[in-house]
């Protein structure tokens, strides 16, 4: 992918030069001044910290909920919404939002992505507050904290590391979306994975651009990776390895 | 106030997330219901017309792209899913013991999980291209015949196989890793002063205590699989012809490019009834494991 990305059109067509060809960085250039990639970019961007922020907010308190009083059910119902196809929720939003006049706009992508970081939140993080001890809690209560007092300072700082792997997992699956975002995104507010098919025309497909862009917009969650690596593995399994 | 609302802690903080998920799931699934039981091509003029069950018995009648569909999705599921796991499970064995590089090894293992699937995807086009690829230089350099991959109907299925598997392996590796890293020791220095060998020690102790983890990690890639909606489309559309078309795609099609969302509905509600099943018959087969453990 990196390798053609940094080819001329000519280079990429001949197969003799599969490893030694002359680099270019204009495949970069032209999806940086000529094309829709830049503010695709800024739409995942804000699609995906949108849904992040959302999926906290709600997810979090959820969570702790299920963890504290053994909510199992509960949570298996909110749990079964990442199990079913993404397709399911489609076709009812679709018809919906459009009668709402809502299609291709950030509140639709928004909305739809929860679906899929919601559950993750909460998910990564019931098992997070089922390690923190209630001892801790009920000495916060002594010093007069209520119960709510007592999540928000003493439980939601303790949990810091989960809060920052769930807020990760949840901002990564948001920015690879595809299905929702092509469909509720429409022609207006195209996100990234969305935008890499302008490269495909009927007759011929810009290869280069095609995987300069692809390049550019893998680029933050492998950076992410190198850095919490242990984090998003421990997130990734979250659950799995709990049973 | 502060009172009040730890007297309802429970519910407050749950309550969002069950408004969330009653809109966003639970009434798009009866309206998905109601719309199978209707005939619509999405005219604002002419809205949905009631015909029964009529969509039902098409697509398990009439209908030859159904039929197909489904097969090709259960195909596709069965094998991606039983490949990432033997696999999987090669690897975290191999990336149990220490070693230099580990830190890296790991993160780079981790890159197809996290990388968006679009976009690899589009790589994928590029390895798979006859012409410019490096996947037939690849073959002939070994001596093998060169590969339509993807333009070919009767083999396309199996070389996005290959790309799923690329992906999810990882996933799985990671995840069966973590499990094994948590096993207790005891076991293994119990069945040491016995003399146990390493393949008894793996047949008797890793392997039972794993099972648990692998059957979590199997349910959640069969989940997953079962709706792979992005390297299909992305690469073939469901084609060429419909070689490739699974559930998800012809879903998607029947909606979005026919226009058809009653149809549409329809093959939702069967694909929902058959992952259903498929989840429930592992989550008991997940049960019975945990059983003869203990």
């Amino acid at each position: 992918m990196i390798l053609t990305s940094v080819k001329s059109t000519v280079d990429i067509y001949n197969p003799d030069k599969l490893f030694s060809f002359t680099p270019t960085l204009k495949n970069y250039a032209g999806i940086l001044t000529d094309s829709n990639i830049p503010e695709s970019a800024k739409h995942s961007l804000i699609v995906a910290i949108g849904a992040t922020v959302i999926s906290l907010l709600i997810g979090l308190p959820a969570a702790y909920a299920i963890a504290r009083f053994s909510m199992n059910l509960t949570g298996m119902v909110l749990l079964l919404v990442r199990m079913l196809p993404g397709i399911t929720y489609l076709v009812p939003w679709y018809i919906i939002l459009t009668k709402l006049g809502l299609v291709g706009s950030y509140f639709s992508l928004i909305v739809s992505h929860l679906v899929i970081t919601m559950p993750m939140v909460i998910w990564i993080m019931i098992s997070f507050f089922q390690n923190v001890s209630t001892e801790l809690e009920e000495s916060g209560r002594v010093d007069g904290l209520s119960r709510t007092g007592a999540f928000i300072r003493i439980v939601l700082p303790i949990s810091k590391p989960g809060i920052a792997t769930a807020a990760l997992l949840s901002f990564i699956f948001s920015w690879n979306q595809f299905l929702f975002s092509m469909v509720l995104g429409a022609s207006q507010k195209k996100t990234l994975p969305v935008a890499l098919f302008d490269f495909i025309g009927y007759a011929s497909i810009d290869w280069g651009g095609l995987m300069a862009a692809a390049v550019l917009m893998t680029l933050p969650v492998f950076i992410f990776s190198l850095f919490a690596q242990k984090h998003i593995v421990a997130g990734l399994s979250a659950g799995a390895t709990k049973g | 106030m502060a009172e009040w609302l730890d007297k309802r802690i429970k519910h407050v903080f749950i309550f969002p997330a069950i408004i969330v998920t009653v809109l966003l799931l639970v009434f798009p699934l009866i309206y998905t219901v109601y719309m199978s039981l209707t005939s619509w091509s999405g005219s604002a003029i002419q809205g949905p017309r009631f015909i029964g069950l009529d969509n039902f018995t098409q697509l398990l009648g009439a209908d030859d792209r159904f039929g197909a569909a489904a097969g090709r999705t259960l195909l596709f599921t069965g094998v991606t899913v039983a490949f990432e796991l033997v696999l999987g499970y090669v690897i975290a064995l191999l990336l149990r013991k220490s070693f230099r590089g580990e830190r890296l090894t790991r993160t780079l293992i981790l890159l197809p999980v996290v990388a968006t699937p679009v976009a690899i995807s589009m790589a994928w086009m590029v390895i798979y291209d006859p012409n410019i690829g490096v996947a037939n230089q690849f073959l002939q350099a070994i001596g093998l015949q060169a590969q339509q991959f993807l333009a070919d109907p009767s083999a396309a299925l199996w070389w996005l196989m290959v790309v799923d598997v690329w992906q999810w392996t990882p996933m799985i590796a990671l995840i069966l890793l973590a499990g094994l890293t948590s096993l207790p020791e005891e076991p293994f220095e119990a069945a040491l002063v016995d003399g146990a060998s390493a393949p008894q020690r793996f047949r008797f102790i890793t392997f039972p205590l794993m099972i648990p983890v692998m059957f979590a990690a199997l349910v959640l890639r069969l989940v997953d699989s079962l709706k792979t909606f992005d390297i299909i489309y992305a690469t073939t559309k469901g084609g060429p012809g419909t070689a490739t078309e699974t559930l998800n795609t012809y879903g998607f099609m029947q909606a979005f490019e026919y226009t058809n969302f009653g149809l549409a509905s329809a093959v939702i509600i069967l694909f929902i009834l058959i992952v259903l099943v498929i989840t429930l018959i592992t989550s008991k087969g997940n049960e019975r494991a945990g059983r003869v453990l203990q």
